[in-house]
Parts: structure tokens; C-alpha cells; sequence
């Protein structure tokens, strides 16, 4: 018989040991795996939001005289609040509001950061200066108190709300992105680049950028909570959506009236307040110890 | 020491500078004529000219910031639009209740997250610490407005067993009425030994404290636990293990001493926070403090007294962080070096 050399072991492909890599962090960390999922099925909720609300009309001013505040049943499953809509609908379509205000702000936020923190972090000199004493300003103020001043000045809108939550938002980004851009400046690699004549924005976007990439990540995952609370808190106090609009925050607000005898109108948007912020902050937590290579050594 | 402190003064000095200038400029670029306001919807052109006057409204912007800067060390913040009384005085009758409130949270909150920190950086990873984490994340992920509505329901309203809102029982005003000392309800029934109101304001307390603790709680547990990782390497904790000490001794002596000036800036930080968190609480709870005051302030856009209480605050917030820089310096020698 013919000994057939046994052939090689086939080397383990990248892909499953990713995966098992990946499912041993999850198991050491189940926090940012709920995390991860309720976050994802909050996206999922809001994008097919049409799709799974049983009544999606009532999303926007419709009104039903007959069914004003019936308690939670098998076909109002939340409720109904004071005009008679029904509050699964306006819960699910709720999704669609805050963590969208979130994106905009955050974007807003690294839109305004980014270039100051590299201007602070990368030239440094007087520039770094002015900029940073701005931002211990801004960031001396509680960020709800700027954002209720400057909601309160502009007139009531999704818009106002967007722009005062991301006035008090951006120094967080300078100061981040300056601390990576100011870290890195000073390395020899950079100086090499800077001996081969490579262009300063060269140098910027492929060698600075890419360092402050991933404290980026896990800052604006930890602020999506932070942002929503915020958008929420502003919109009870009647500063940011207006009637129709199925804001969770309004939807506590409206039903603050009713709420001694009709329970439901506030408990589930706020619940689903509660578990929006929860699931993004458990992600956040969760990125910031599986980035952080430091923690990780500590484990 | 000295030069620290003198440092650290002068850059106080620069942000509330900066962060009136910041408000007054946005609260002079809304539109809308606060002369008219005051003088009420059937006030003549004369009247609103006189009341603009009156206000300083009818000078340039440069010269009202300078006189308003001028005002704040003389104890003039302006005249309240809404209520026609002076700014100072009106947040000097309101702060107490909101102070009150804040520090009682912030006592809840580190009775409540420091142990709770300890305990999750005990075993990090194991079911306790997970269970922890997720109530600390829990804590600062809640909607304060809507927690205070909920428990207001369930223990107010459905158990009975705390009051509804209100900073005492008003019967007691009859019966055993209030001498105002500091201004302070709770401390003022404690010096003049008024036992009943003692306890009504402490009952009172409870709820709205308890929900403004939530955010602080959970900040600090997860504050002390990450520095407790941090720190729990290191050779002198390493030295105290060898020499036998219990783990107790281990944790609440060596490690927590370092935990505490972390914690301690962190207790800064959420003062002015839970300060501000306050507005959303005290319209629920009726607390007669600064909140209700400036949501008040909001729904008549009342600029004077809007830029009063943020002006407070924002001293109030610096004084914070300044007391407890100077602290940790104290506490930490190699913090004045920096």
C-alpha cells in the first residue's frame, strides 16, 4: 500500500478565527453584546418603522375622538394618549426622532472638531491656545444649560434643538482629536514624513487622522446616550418638536397632565427613552474596554 | 501652594467672563423687545420708550455688557422682565432650595456608588460586576423628567407612603412654623430643634433627591471601579497583600485613597450638572428652587433672569471646581507641580 503523505493541516483561514476571537470577547463581555443588539434593533425599528407600527397614520395629527386615553389592550398594545392615537405607533415611530437628532448633532460635533482639534493639536503655538481656552469655556458651562439658553432664544423646532444640543457638543471633539493630533505630531515618524517633503495635508490625512480614528468611534458611540437624553430632556421642557411630531420627550411631556389616572401615555416613551439611551451606552462601554488596549492588559 | 491657587482663581475668573459674554451676546441676537414686555401688552410707544430706558436697553451693546459686568460686582443683575424684582434677589430666595436638593443627591449618590464601584472591582468580569456595570450605565442612561414622574406615581400617589411634591407639609406653617436661619428648610428645622418640620422636609426630600442622584451614582460607580483597575497592579498594593492585610483593608484604605481625587473632580463636574438637572425635576416635585425658576424664566423669555441663572450656575460650577482642585491639591502634592 501506497502511503499517501498526508497532506498538510489546512492553515486556519483569517475568517473563523476572527469569528471565534470575536465570540470569545462577547462571551467575556456580554454587556456590549446586548448592547450591540438593542442598538441594532433600535436602527432596525426606525428604519422599517412604517413596515411594523400597526396604525402608521397615527404618527402624524391624526385624531380619534372615540378612543381617547383607552388603557394598554390586544389591539392598542401602549394605549392611547389624549387625542386618541395610538402610542405603539408613536413610540415606533419615535425611533426615528431622537437618534436621528444624535447623528446630527455628532456629526455636526466632528464636523467642528476634527479640523480645530487638528489645527489646536498638530500647529499648535498661539492657535492651540485660543482654541482651547474657548473650549474651557464652553465646556465650563453644564452642556444642558447652554442648550436650554440657547433653545429657549431660538424659536421651537427640531432645527433649534439640533443646533443648541451641537453648540455645546464640538469642544468634547477638539479636545479629543487635539489630545490624538498632538501625540502623534511630535512622533519620528512624522518628522521623517515631514523630511521626505510630504505635504501637510498628506501628513494630516493619512498618518494623524487615522490614529484618532478609533477613540472617535468609541466617544461618539458613547455620546449617542448622552445626546438623546439631552434632545429629550429639551423637548419636555417644550423646546424642541411641536405637536404632531411623535418625539418620546413631547410624548411625556403631553401626557404629564393625564398621567395620574392614565399611566401609559408617559410610561412607554419614556421607557423607550430609557432603553434607547441604555443600549447605546452599554455599546459604548462596551467598545471603549474591547479599544482600549490598556484595560484589556488589566484583565 | 499660593501661585496654584492664584492660577487656578484667575482662570475661574476668565470662563464666567467668558461664558456671560457667550450668554448675553445670544440673549441680545434673539428678536423680540423685552421694553415691551415689561411694560405690558397695552403700554403706549412713550411707556415702552421709558421702560426701554429704564432697562438700559437704549444704549449700545458694548456699553450694556460693560454696565451688566459692572452690575455683577455690585449686586445688580439686571430686573427681571416677568416679575419686575430684582434678578439677585429672586435666585437669592430660590438657590437654597435648589442647593438642598443638589446636595442631597450628591450624598445618595456617593453612599450609593462608591460601595457599589468597590464591590464591581472586586471580581471585574464575574456575573456581581456585570449586574453593577449595568446599573450604573442604567443610572446614567435615565430620562430624570420621567423617573420622577414614575416614582412620584407609584410612591406618592398609588402607596401613599411620600409625599407628593412640595418642600414640607404646608399645615405645619400653622402649627409649628418654619424660622428661617440659613434659608435652608431642612437645616433651619434642625437648629431651631422643630422636629416635625424636620421631618416633613426630610420625607419631601427623598423622591426628588433620589432621581437627581440617579446620573451622579452612576458616574461615580464606574469611576471608582475604573480606577480601581487602574491602581490594583501597583506595588504598594501589591505590599499591603503581602503583609497579610485583609482585602477589606486593601481596598477601602490603599486603593480607594487613590480613587478619591478622581472621584472628587467627578463630584465637581456633576454639581453643576445635577444643578441644571434640577429644572427638570422641580416643576414635578412644585420645589420652589432656581429650576422652577428658570423654566419660568424660559416660558416668558425673560432674558434678564435667563442670564441671571445661568450666570449663577456658572459660578456656582467654577467655585466647584475650584474647591476641589484646591483640595486635591492638598490632598496630592504632585497635582501643584502640573
Amino acid at each position: 500500500m501506497i502511503e499517501v503523505p498526508e497532506a498538510p493541516a489546512p492553515a486556519p483561514s483569517p475568517a473563523p478565527v476572527a469569528a471565534q476571537r470575536t465570540r470569545g470577547w462577547l462571551r467575556s463581555n456580554p454587556l456590549l453584546a446586548v448592547g450591540g443588539a438593542m442598538s441594532a434593533l433600535i436602527v432596525i425599528v426606525a428604519v422599517l418603522a412604517p413596515l411594523i407600527a400597526p396604525d402608521p397614520g397615527d404618527a402624524g395629527s391624526a385624531t380619534h375622538p372615540f378612543d381617547v386615553l383607552k388603557p394598554p389592550s390586544a389591539q392598542h398594545w401602549f394605549g392611547t394618549d389624549q387625542v386618541g392615537r395610538d402610542i405603539l405607533s408613536r413610540v415606533i415611530y419615535g425611533a426615528r426622532i431622537s437618534p436621528l437628532v444624535a447623528l446630527f448633532v455628532l456629526l455636526i460635533a466632528c464636523a467642528i472638531g476634527i479640523p480645530l482639534g487638528i489645527a489646536a493639536g498638530y500647529f499648535g503655538g498661539w492657535l492651540d491656545d485660543v482654541i482651547m481656552r474657548l473650549t474651557d469655556i464652553v465646556l465650563a458651562f453644564p452642556a444642558l444649560l447652554l442648550a436650554l439658553a440657547l433653545a429657549a432664544l431660538l424659536p421651537p423646532s427640531m432645527t433649534s434643538l439640533t443646533i443648541a444640543i451641537s453648540a455645546t457638543w464640538w469642544p468634547w471633539y477638539v479636545r479629543l482629536i487635539r489630545g490624538q493630533a498632538a501625540s502623534v505630531a511630535g512622533r519620528p515618524y512624522i518628522e521623517s514624513c515631514r523630511a521626505l517633503g510630504i505635504s501637510r495635508r498628506r501628513i494630516i490625512f493619512r498618518h494623524i487622522l487615522p490614529n484618532a480614528i478609533t477613540p472617535l468611534i468609541v466617544q461618539v458611540s458613547l455620546d449617542v446616550g448622552g445626546v438623546i437624553l439631552t434632545a429629550s430632556a429639551l423637548s419636555f421642557l417644550g423646546l424642541g418638536a411641536q405637536d404632531p411630531t411623535p418625539d418620546w420627550g413631547l410624548m411625556v411631556s403631553e401626557g404629564q397632565t393625564y398621567f395620574t389616572t392614565d399611566w401609559w401615555v408617559v410610561t412607554f416613551p419614556g421607557l423607550a427613552i430609557l432603553i434607547t439611551a441604555f443600549a447605546f451606552n452599554l455599546l459604548g462601554d462596551g467598545l471603549r474596554d474591547l479599544l482600549d488596549p490598556r484595560r484589556v492588559i488589566l484583565r | 501652594m499660593t501661585t496654584y491657587v492664584a492660577r487656578r482663581l484667575a482662570l475661574a475668573v476668565v470662563v464666567v467672563a467668558g461664558v456671560v459674554l457667550l450668554t448675553f451676546v445670544i440673549a441680545h441676537a434673539v428678536p423680540g423687545n423685552p421694553a415691551a414686555s415689561w411694560a405690558g401688552p397695552h403700554a403706549s410707544p412713550a411707556q415702552v420708550a421709558a421702560a426701554s430706558k429704564y432697562l438700559g436697553l437704549d444704549r449700545p451693546l458694548p456699553v450694556q455688557i460693560t454696565r451688566y459686568f459692572a452690575g455683577i460686582f455690585t449686586g445688580n443683575w439686571g430686573v427681571s422682565i416677568h416679575t419686575h424684582q430684582s434678578v439677585l434677589s429672586n435666585i437669592a430666595t430660590a438657590a437654597p432650595a435648589s442647593l438642598e436638593l443638589v446636595i442631597a443627591a450628591l450624598i445618595i449618590a456617593l453612599a450609593v456608588g462608591v460601595p457599589a464601584g468597590l464591590a464591581s472591582a472586586r471580581r471585574p468580569g464575574r456575573p456581581a460586576d456585570q449586574a453593577i456595570r449595568a446599573g450604573s450605565i442604567l443610572g446614567v442612561s435615565m430620562p430624570i423628567f420621567w423617573m420622577a414622574l414614575i416614582l412620584q406615581l407609584v410612591f406618592a400617589q398609588r402607596l401613599h407612603v411620600l409625599p407628593v411634591a412640595g418642600e414640607y407639609s404646608p399645615n405645619l406653617l400653622f402649627t409649628n412654623p418654619l424660622t428661617k436661619v440659613t434659608g435652608f428648610p431642612v437645616l433651619d428645622a434642625l437648629f431651631t430643634g422643630n422636629w416635625p418640620m424636620l421631618g416633613s422636609t426630610l420625607t419631601h426630600l427623598i423622591l426628588p433627591a433620589v432621581v437627581v442622584a440617579a446620573y451622579p451614582a452612576g458616574l461615580i460607580s464606574r469611576m471608582v471601579r475604573a480606577q480601581i483597575l487602574d491602581t490594583v497592579g501597583e506595588t504598594h498594593v501589591q505590599m499591603a497583600r503581602a503583609l497579610g492585610l485583609p482585602e477589606r483593608d486593601v481596598f477601602g484604605r490603599y486603593l480607594m485613597k487613590l480613587a478619591w481625587s478622581p472621584v472628587s473632580a467627578a463630584i465637581a463636574l456633576v454639581f453643576g450638572y445635577s444643578l441644571v438637572n434640577t429644572f427638570l425635576v422641580e416643576s414635578i416635585f412644585d420645589w420652589p428652587g432656581l429650576g422652577s425658576y428658570a423654566v419660568a424664566s424660559i416660558g416668558t423669555l425673560d432674558t434678564p433672569a435667563i442670564l441671571g441663572v445661568t450666570l449663577f450656575v456658572a459660578i456656582a460650577y467654577v467655585i466647584a471646581n475650584l474647591i476641589v482642585d484646591i483640595v486635591q491639591a492638598v490632598i496630592d502634592p504632585r497635582i501643584r507641580l502640573r
